[in-house]
């Protein structure tokens, strides 16, 4: 703006004016893109529901793969997901756990622990495929596990471990210093301390993250496949060492083959998938709310 | 101690039982540096095998990526190409619009809104990704082709604007969490001198939010390139050494997940280059994370 336009009311009106359309403008365009990418989910499950809900049955559940789509079920993925997901969860869950207390209640803020602390964060966000491999190489080889259960359950934890520490670490930083400084007070060593005054306080929050990491290990598929577990399995597995599928790689093989039947079926599968998840995030969203309301 | 100590530990003195506890927790924590060496380790060594038999001049410049056919090629360029393209188509759709989502958000909205709004995009990330590979094959992929006929069946394309959706959130929240913590009175000042909120986005917010915007694309980019199940359903198996975004490619991740589909003996030339691929793959993913999280890291020390 020139400084004589400045001395002209007319002149500057109009500039602010302008200015300020721009800035209406502006603002409109935006909100259109912060919603635009749930817009986008929103119309995906529409035509999803609209394609697989047909397909849903009690039978579709209780089934196993077929080559005729009508017939086919997804029981024994299903079954794969649950075993993954417990095993998954046994071992994971003491082992972040314990890393996220030992790096925030124990640890001096040295070096080391700086160390260990970037390390867990680059961990995070190392592609799920690299931990397959890495899970192919050590579980499925060299411990000679095969591509059972375990084997991939194991691979599963490795992945999910740095995302349990982080997010119990958050939650223990949330815990105010005064509870420790109490306990310690009274005379409880440090474990005492963690364990029944920092533990209980900081449960609720722990609990979210792991639930969070669950969910992402149950609809984790590229680590899975890159261990070989097996994209056709006609039988229900009964024990970990057992060769398996889970439901994502059971999605996996039904979208990659052309017939749309097929296709529509992995969006069966997807509709279940997600409700799995849903189901999870809504436990989530419960228990935030449960803790908030204790706080109170 | 207290009794239901006491009960549970009855052979420790409290002072070794501490030790222990605090052994015990310590191990859990090193498991990290483990599973970061494991990695090094182990695509190392299986890299430098498969590099005895290919020379890494081949591995970088050769044209031709047929590991798994007659005659063997193996050059990583086309992988290469297939990763960046799918990565860049994700990264030019998604950018504009998140940094909208951003500025919307951490300017405009309302609390309430924002509320709503940011953790609904949260949850995008989290949706298992072979969902999205069936979005883009199944649904996007069709709308595609009724715009551009010519357009193949597997395309770069869908895959990349999927991948955009995906990616979205991590670009918008990390931006919004960096616009967000710009300090108040630089905006209050910008806007107590007559500027708009517009004016005010553009000339002082972001230029003050630069490395945290900045990191949120690399980190989005690193998500991107190792994203696996999109390319793999819907980008093809077809090694292309293409900048077309219409044509059929392969990224690294795809080939991995292709070669563990079948039935590739362990110890064979096929099997050793899912470790070469992986590796480079890590590295890149690697790099990105670290220049990411400095740029995080140096936000806190501009000011």
């Amino acid at each position: 703006m020139e400084a004589r336009d400045l001395l002209d009311p007319e002149k500057l009106k109009l500039k602010v004016k302008r200015r300020r359309k721009i800035d209406k403008i502006f603002s409109l365009f935006a909100l259109f893109a912060s919603l635009l990418g749930l817009l986008l989910l929103f119309a995906f499950f529409i035509s999803l529901i609209v394609k697989g809900a047909s397909w849903l049955s009690l039978s579709f559940l209780l089934g196993t793969p077929s080559r005729f789509p009508e017939k086919a079920g997804i029981l024994p993925a299903l079954v794969g997901s649950f075993w993954l997901i417990i095993l998954t969860a046994i071992f994971s869950i003491p082992l972040g756990i314990g890393a996220a207390i030992f790096l925030e209640e124990y640890s001096k803020k040295n070096f080391i622990a700086r160390f260990i602390q970037i390390n867990i964060s680059n961990l995070a966000g190392v592609p799920s495929v690299v931990y397959g491999i890495l899970g192919l190489a050590v579980f499925v080889r060299f411990l000679a596990l095969g591509r059972s259960i375990i084997a991939g359950s194991l691979t599963m934890s490795l992945l999910v471990l740095p995302i349990i520490i982080i997010a119990t670490q958050e939650a223990l930083k949330m815990v105010p210093k005064t509870i420790r400084e109490a306990s310690f007070s009274l005379g409880a060593s440090q474990w005492q301390t963690v364990r029944y005054a920092v533990l209980p306080v900081a449960f609720p929050s722990i609990l979210t993250g792991i639930i969070l990491a669950l969910a992402r290990a149950i609809g984790e598929t590229a680590p899975l496949i890159a261990i070989g577990a097996l994209s056709y399995v006609a039988y229900v597995p009964r024990s970990p060492a057992d060769p398996f599928t889970v439901l994502p790689v059971q999605i996996y093989t039904w979208v990659s083959r052309p017939q749309k039947e097929f296709q529509d079926l992995a969006a069966a599968a997807i509709i279940v998938l997600l409700l799995l998840f849903i189901l999870l995030n809504a436990l989530v969203v419960f228990l935030r709310y449960q803790s908030r309301k204790r706080v109170r | 101690m207290s009794n239901k100590a006491k009960k549970t530990f009855p052979f420790f003195s409290s002072k070794l039982r501490e030790r222990a506890i605090e052994r015990l927790l310590s191990l859990s924590s090193y498991l990290s540096i483990l599973t970061t060496i494991l990695i090094f380790f182990i695509f190392l060594v299986e890299s430098i095998d498969f590099f005895r038999e290919v020379s890494i001049v081949e591995f970088f410049t050769d044209t031709k990526w047929t590991p798994l056919y007659k005659p063997q090629h193996f050059g990583i360029l086309p992988l290469l190409a297939g990763t960046f393209l799918t990565s860049a188509i994700a990264c030019i759709f998604a950018t504009p619009i998140a940094l909208l989502t951003a500025i919307y958000l951490s300017q405009y909205a309302k609390p309430a809104f924002r509320n709503l709004v940011k953790p609904g995009l949260e949850i995008l990330v989290g949706i298992p990704t072979v969902v999205y590979g069936y979005f883009a094959l199944v649904m996007l992929t069709p709308l595609l082709k009724q715009i551009i006929p010519q357009i193949k069946i597997f395309n770069a394309l869908s895959a990349g604007l999927v991948m955009g959706v995906m990616i979205l959130p991590i670009i918008s929240s990390l931006s919004e969490d960096a616009m967000t913590a710009v300090p108040k009175h630089l905006k209050e000042g910008a806007l107590a001198m007559g500027a708009t909120k517009f004016e005010t986005t553009l000339k002082v917010v972001i230029p003050a939010a630069k490395s945290g915007i900045i990191a949120s694309f690399i980190l989005a980019l690193s998500r991107a390139i190792g994203e696996t199940m999109i390319v793999a359903i819907a980008a093809g198996a077809t090694p292309n050494l293409t900048l077309n975004p219409l044509e059929s490619v392969q990224t690294m991740t795809a080939y991995i997940a292709q070669v563990s589909l079948g039935d590739t003996p362990f110890g064979s030339i096929e099997y050793k280059t899912v470790f070469a691929v992986g590796f480079l793959l890590f590295l890149f993913t690697l790099v990105l994370n670290i220049i990411g999280k400095l740029l995080l890291g140096w936000k806190q020390e501009i000011y």
